[in-house]
């Protein structure tokens, strides 16, 4: 298992086009991810799930974990971080 | 001001009057049952689920019919919930744990929508509606029960509702509607865009005591334009506001009439009376809604919501049919106007502090210039056989058109060498849409061919004011002078050149701002397809030398309110408004 954690920064927080767009770079891999919100403290959710990334609240500044586990999980989890960091701004060597 | 009943948000104008109709939220009873074998009632949750989503595909070509493909994209994010790991994982666990299917559901989309709706951001409880929505939808298919649709009315009734879901708003049949009173929503809400869209009055935001002050069948008052309901309204109150909505009936027949003709002050001056459409659906809007060509075609539609940028052929075939829809009239489309604040998935824009200052529209398209050509190549193979102009977005510097230009030149050539059939030579205008371009009006004239005025990005960098910024939105001031000051040295400079200036920013719709605009000369007036009768009448009404001493008087003011006052008492003096 391959885990890191990295703070939001987009204006929305994880919410709208940003978190699809996190759903949908999640289920580009095979692992099980999960991630939560250190910032609340709360659960962690299946991060290929819409509805499950929805209900941690991410607002701008706060801390998530993401935590993958199968063949890609390094691949994963260093993508979706990256993605958070560069701000949903580029998308696979677009 | 009126002792009214209710005051809320005046979201979409025009007068209601008749019968409640109020929609509880429609939460089915589920009768007690003993559940069967997991198999069978996990093969009935999927049965259900593909159900949903036949239903949800129909309701979703429906509203696109009546409200355009953009409206109905909220069913996108339906269908996908159906199928989300989260809902299918829970309701599997509790279908493991012995619960029958239908008590599964109800009980994971109500925990689901309770996390949501918990959230102190709005942005995330908003979305609680969407999946009880969900949640109830599955549980009335599998209780083998029809859609409740508002189909069901028997009378023309006044739609009482907390908020509209999106498939009770799809369901709704229009002729037995006669307007909307939501409890929540703001101007930005489902219903008010919906209501907008059909042409219906609304009044949202009443507060949680709407749904406390009327049942079915109280007569209400509805009056969208200042925002105010009567329930059980007094005979003289009655008799006031059928009157009003006599006089609109009156004033809207007349507009219809003016809508067929060609756009015309009084004393015979022209002026074109064009839309602003962003896809198939609103070209269609247009063309049935009387405009004399398409003065703004936003290109941005193909590209914000693809993981990829649309091939040149799948540009060429959208083009050719918005292209077709307006059967030989005018259009002027708008290359690519993105940028950080829209940043489609697949252009790499970099984290920018002040994206309204930063790499867009034209900028992008010049530095890009894959993208462009390739969106340059499809407008000149749609465009055979229509009479098509190209608009450059955001331009400041001289250098940009030129640049443009020549790509522009190079797609031709390259499509001649293809052998593919194209046109040659369209007409190339710029945007005036900031202060930059304004000014230079007289020198871009040199290499371009017409221009557009677009006030919506003009006002926010002239006055330095974000709109988006709720701090500074009430500084906001389309008719603020130094606007209005630009726009009349951009229109003299336009005609001293001998070329034609248009403005399709949101000032050019208007009500208020048409006489002004008419006065200042401009050539053509492009706004959203609804506003279309209205101007094209409001415009049959003013007389040239009038509406030019209008403007005169409004540009010597000293600031936005003055400007304003002034516009609205002119409409009264013209017995426009009352």
């Amino acid at each position: 298992m391959v885990e890191a954690s990295v703070v939001v920064t987009s204006e929305v927080g994880l919410h709208a086009r940003p978190a699809s767009l996190f759903v949908q770079a999640a289920n580009r891999f095979r692992s099980a991810i999960r991630v939560r919100n250190l910032t609340t403290g709360s659960e962690s959710v299946d991060a290929k799930s819409i509805l499950g990334v929805l209900t941690l609240g991410v607002l701008r500044g706060h801390e998530i974990l993401i935590a993958a586990d199968g063949t890609d999980e390094r691949e994963a989890v260093q993508f979706l971080v990256e993605l958070i960091e560069a701000n949903f701004a580029e998308v696979e060597g677009a | 001001m009126p002792d009214v009943d209710l005051r809320g948000i005046p979201a979409s104008e025009g007068i209601a009057i008749g019968p409640v109709h109020c929609l509880r939220p429609g939460k089915p009873e589920i009768p007690p049952r003993t559940a069967g074998a997991f198999e069978d009632e996990s093969r009935r949750f999927d049965e259900a689920r593909q159900a949903a989503g036949r239903e949800l595909a129909e309701l979703q070509s429906r509203l696109a019919e009546r409200a355009g493909a953009e409206e109905a994209a909220i069913f996108d994010a339906h269908r996908l919930m159906l199928d989300d790991p989260m809902f299918t994982e829970q309701v599997r666990r509790r279908l493991q744990g012995g619960a029958p299917v239908e008590q599964a559901v109800a009980e994971s989309a109500g925990e689901i929508a309770d996390r949501l709706a918990s959230m102190s951001a709005d942005v995330f409880a908003a979305r609680a509606a969407d999946v009880r929505d969900i949640g109830n939808r599955l549980v009335r298919i599998l209780l083998g029960r029809p859609e409740a649709s508002l189909g069901v009315l028997r009378e023309p009734s006044v739609i009482v509702a907390e908020d509209l879901t999106p498939s009770e708003a799809a369901g709704l049949d229009p002729r037995m509607t006669l307007g909307f009173c939501t409890a929540a929503g703001g101007l930005t809400s489902h219903t008010a865009i919906l209501a907008r869209m059909l042409g219906l009055p609304a009044v949202v935001g009443l507060g949680e005591s709407l749904l406390t002050s009327v049942v079915d069948g109280d007569e209400v008052i509805l009056d969208g334009g200042d925002g105010l309901v009567w329930v059980a309204p007094s005979a003289s109150r009655l008799s006031e506001y059928r009157a009003r909505q006599e006089a609109r009936r009156r004033w809207e027949q007349a507009w219809r009439a003016a809508a067929r003709g060609q756009g015309r002050t009084a004393d015979g001056r022209r002026v074109e009376v064009a839309a602003n459409v962003g896809d198939l659906a609103s070209a269609r809007q247009a063309a049935a809604s009387g405009a004399e060509g398409i003065g703004l075609l936003r290109t941005e539609f193909l590209f914000l919501e693809a993981s990829r940028p649309p091939s040149e052929d799948e540009q060429t075939e959208a083009y050719a049919e918005v292209f077709s829809a307006m059967a030989g009239r005018p259009i002027i489309i708008r290359t690519l106007d993105i940028g950080g604040d829209k940043p489609p998935s697949y252009v790499k824009f970099p984290r920018e502090l002040n994206p309204f200052l930063g790499w867009r529209a034209i900028r992008v398209s010049l530095d890009q210039p894959d993208l462009f050509v390739t969106q340059v190549r499809a407008i000149l193979r749609a465009a055979v056989g229509h009479d098509v102009r190209i608009l450059l977005p955001m331009v400041s510097r001289q250098e940009e058109v030129v640049q443009a230009r020549r790509l522009i030149g190079r797609a031709e050539a390259d499509l001649a060498q293809d052998g593919l059939p194209h046109v040659e030579g369209l007409p190339v205008g710029i945007m005036i849409e900031t202060p930059a371009a304004a000014l230079l009006v007289d020198v871009l004239g040199k290499t371009s061919d017409f221009f557009s005025l677009g006030t919506n990005d003009l006002t926010q960098y002239t006055l330095a004011v974000d709109r988006g910024n709720a701090r500074v939105a009430p500084l906001f001031q389309t008719l603020h002078p130094s606007v209005l000051r630009l726009v009349r040295s951009a229109i003299q400079a336009a005609h001293a050149g001998r070329k034609w200036i248009g403005m399709c920013g949101e000032m050019a719709g208007m009500r208020a701002a048409i006489p002004i605009l008419v006065g200042l000369g401009l050539d053509e007036l492009s706004m959203a397809p609804a506003s279309i009768a209205e101007a094209k009448a409001l415009i049959a009404r003013l007389d040239g030398d009038q509406a030019r001493r209008l403007a005169d008087e409004a540009l010597a003011l000293a600031t936005g309110a003055e400007i304003s006052a002034k516009a609205d008492e002119f409409l009264r003096e013209i017995g426009w408004t009352s």
